[in-house]
């Protein structure tokens, strides 16, 4: 039962790695590709981890482990949004796709300036 | 254990080649470091799995260096991109 879990949380997490480097393929720009990749640096990770600690049962695995869990879970967001506010700041362009509103983008001052005019940040 | 760890490691190799070209053929600095921070992940997922099918936790202690020297490197050209554009 232990290894049939086990086995499942890592699959599930392998599963989704796969996810993640076919989404950096097919989606259309910058901010959704990472998207795709931060939910597996997180999601993915977490359940591939989980996975091994149940595989391996040893104290010593699990907390490195934990502390591995914690640290990505503190630093893939802060990167993600290091790395988004950097090149949206440096002007990297949204998917001609992307649904602009333009009721609520005039309702919150008119910010329609492109990507890399803005000041303040 | 055995053929689910070599399932995973099989699907892993997958993901991380495809990262591989992502990173290699085309895009902007912040696209390369996108599949770079994707492809550490795999890595450190890849390590993860080995272990399990050594059934020895020896290995983890490389996790935890990754792991943390991973976040240094998107940092890092977060503020290259910062100061030179994407």
């Amino acid at each position: 039962m232990t290894d049939f879990i086990a086995a499942s949380l890592l699959l599930a997490g392998v599963a989704l790695a796969l996810v993640a480097s076919i989404g950096l393929h097919r989606l259309p720009d910058l901010f959704s590709r990472m998207h795709a990749a931060t939910k597996q640096a997180t999601l993915g990770l977490v359940l591939t981890l989980t996975g091994v600690v149940i595989g391996l049962e040893d104290l010593s695995a699990t907390v490195k482990l934990g502390v591995v869990i914690i640290a990505q879970f503190i630093t893939a967001p802060i990167g993600a949004h290091l790395i988004g506010r950097s090149a949206y700041a440096a002007g990297t362009e949204l998917s001609p796709d992307t649904l602009v509103d333009k009721s609520v983008s005039d309702a919150l001052g008119g910010t329609t300036a492109a990507p890399g005019s803005e000041s303040g940040n | 254990m055995t053929v689910v760890t070599t399932v995973a490691l099989g699907i892993l190799a997958i993901a991380g080649g495809l990262c591989l070209v992502r990173l290699v053929r085309k895009g902007s600095v912040a696209d390369r470091i996108v599949a770079l921070d994707t492809l550490l992940v795999i890595v450190v997922s890849g390590i993860a799995v080995f272990s399990v099918r050594r059934g020895d936790g020896v290995y983890l202690d490389v996790l935890v260096v990754t792991a943390l020297l991973g976040f240094v490197g998107t940092a890092t050209v977060a503020r290259f991109i910062d100061r030179r554009g994407a």
